[in-house]
């Protein structure tokens, strides 16, 4: 109650556990307006663009009964004038119950929350946490296999970058997955306070460069965008896009199980004719954001859904 | 005939510090802020025989008594360092420098897009030490990790 929530790695697996029940809970009351949050403001501090995180927090937030202020640029806000985010911030805890910050620089939520008296929720931190989006693509999983634990994982793109992914991985490290593949260009492999964590909480994984050596074996492949502007040499990205490109082709060779997550957005990092197939996860994932946000609000204000 | 050694008259009240690793008296001086301009009484002595260290050197400093915060970032980069506090040519006290379980303030965060580097904002640099030999230390607000041969070019002097 009243907590912060900055990184996924603040969670306990049971607490995870519990938020996933609230959620169930949140979905079968999807269509009801609640009066949970009634008289409660959420602030939504969008510093850096969102259209998914900031639209389902609002949503979350407006069915619970919250009403909601907030920004989506810096343009629009004082910090075009050269206020600094500490003052940003105090303001915006005067003004309401709650603040949901995104930030193009890491660590800019944990220091939000040390500012603010109120909770902070970190809506993505610049390539660190995106501990919401985590507890969505858990969340998602067990939906589809009903269980976390015991399964195998690709993840797949930029893994160095690219913050989704990162709180993914981090995500993994608090259940028993059977084997984690992290598949990435050598230049976008994960960090090294992120193998480190793995290494320390005895997850087995192994780093790849290429995702048609595990394809067979991967239950849920959770896949990201590789970003032209990481590369230094544009011939690079061309050759690393295609071998991270998911194709109906190459699906052919995966378990009819196999499940694909994407934090979306997506371009053409997945062939637009697998939208349509069978392995096809990330709409249900996207849907699942307002409810396990609904949850998410109510368990940080307080108060039984 | 054995070689001569090295003299160096006692202080009468300061600090000396003993067991640097060879080579680093200079680093020492800098980031405790030293430059010898102040006038100071200082010797420095570098590559003497060590029974602990095999090679060490050392610092003495008349007149200049070390606070908390300087003992700690010695700590960082003379992790064997001993402290002796003098007072009337006698060792009145004598410590070892120990890295702290949080560093705060003294080392700067590498990663450029770190909370910690944005200008105008009332935050201090902050490391949880994960392990002290070597020294691995991450920064608390994003993650990073820095290793013991990265740490002196960090170190804000």
């Amino acid at each position: 109650m009243g907590r912060d929530v900055i990184s996924i790695l603040d969670f306990k697996r049971e607490e995870l556990e519990e938020l996933f029940e609230l959620s169930d809970k949140a979905r079968k009351l999807f269509n009801r307006k609640l009066r949970l949050l009634e008289g409660k403001v959420v602030s939504l501090a969008f510093f850096e663009p969102s259209t998914r995180t900031r639209m389902s927090f609002e949503v979350a937030a407006k069915k619970l009964g919250a009403d909601v202020i907030g920004f989506s640029s810096e343009e629009s806000i004082s910090i075009a004038k050269g206020e600094n985010l500490a003052d940003t911030v105090r303001m915006l805890d005067s003004y309401s119950d709650l603040i949901v910050i995104r930030h193009r620089l890491e660590g800019a939520a944990k220091f939000a929350s040390e500012i603010a008296l109120n909770p902070v929720i970190n809506g993505g931190d610049g390539k660190q946490h995106h501990p919401t989006q985590a507890m969505i693509d858990l969340y998602t999983v067990r939906e589809l296999f009903g269980e976390i634990d015991g399964l195998t994982y690709a993840i797949v793109g930029d893994l160095r970058y690219g913050r989704a992914a990162t709180s993914f991985i981090y995500a993994l490290t608090l259940f028993k997955p059977l084997k984690v593949y992290l598949v990435s260009p050598p230049i976008l492999r994960a960090r090294p306070e992120v193998i480190s964590l793995l290494k320390s909480k005895g997850i087995v994984f192994e780093e790849l460069s290429k995702l048609d050596d595990v394809i067979r074996e991967v239950d849920v492949m959770y896949v990201t965008r590789v970003q032209r502007e990481r590369f230094p040499d544009p011939t690079e990205y061309e050759k690393a896009k295609g071998t991270y490109k998911v194709t109906l082709k190459l699906l052919e060779k995966a378990k009819r199980s196999l499940k694909i997550l994407h934090p979306l957005p997506k371009v053409d990092e997945i062939e637009l004719s697998v939208d349509s197939s069978e392995h096809a996860a990330y709409f249900l994932q996207a849907s699942l954001g307002v409810p396990v946000r609904m949850a998410l609000l109510a368990m940080v204000l307080g108060g039984e859904l | 005939m054995s070689e001569p050694t090295l003299v160096v008259s006692k202080i009468r009240a300061g600090t000396v510090i003993d067991h640097i690793p060879a080579g680093r008296a200079l680093d020492v001086l800098k980031i405790i802020g030293l430059s010898g301009r102040e006038g100071t009484r200082t010797a420095i002595i570098m590559n003497v025989e060590s029974k602990k260290l095999g090679k060490k050197d050392i610092i003495k400093v008349e007149g200049k008594f070390l606070g908390q915060h300087e003992v700690s970032i010695i700590a960082l980069i003379a992790p064997t360092a001993t402290i002796n506090i003098i007072e009337d040519f006698k060792v009145v006290k004598k410590f070892n420098v120990e890295i702290p379980e949080v560093v705060e303030e003294i080392v700067v965060c590498p990663n450029t897009t770190c909370i910690t580097n944005k200008s105008n904002e009332p935050i201090k640099s902050r490391f949880r030490v994960l392990s002290r030999k070597p020294i691995t230390m991450q920064c608390s607000y994003c993650g990073t990790m820095i290793a013991e041969d990265d740490l002196y070019r960090l170190i804000k002097v």
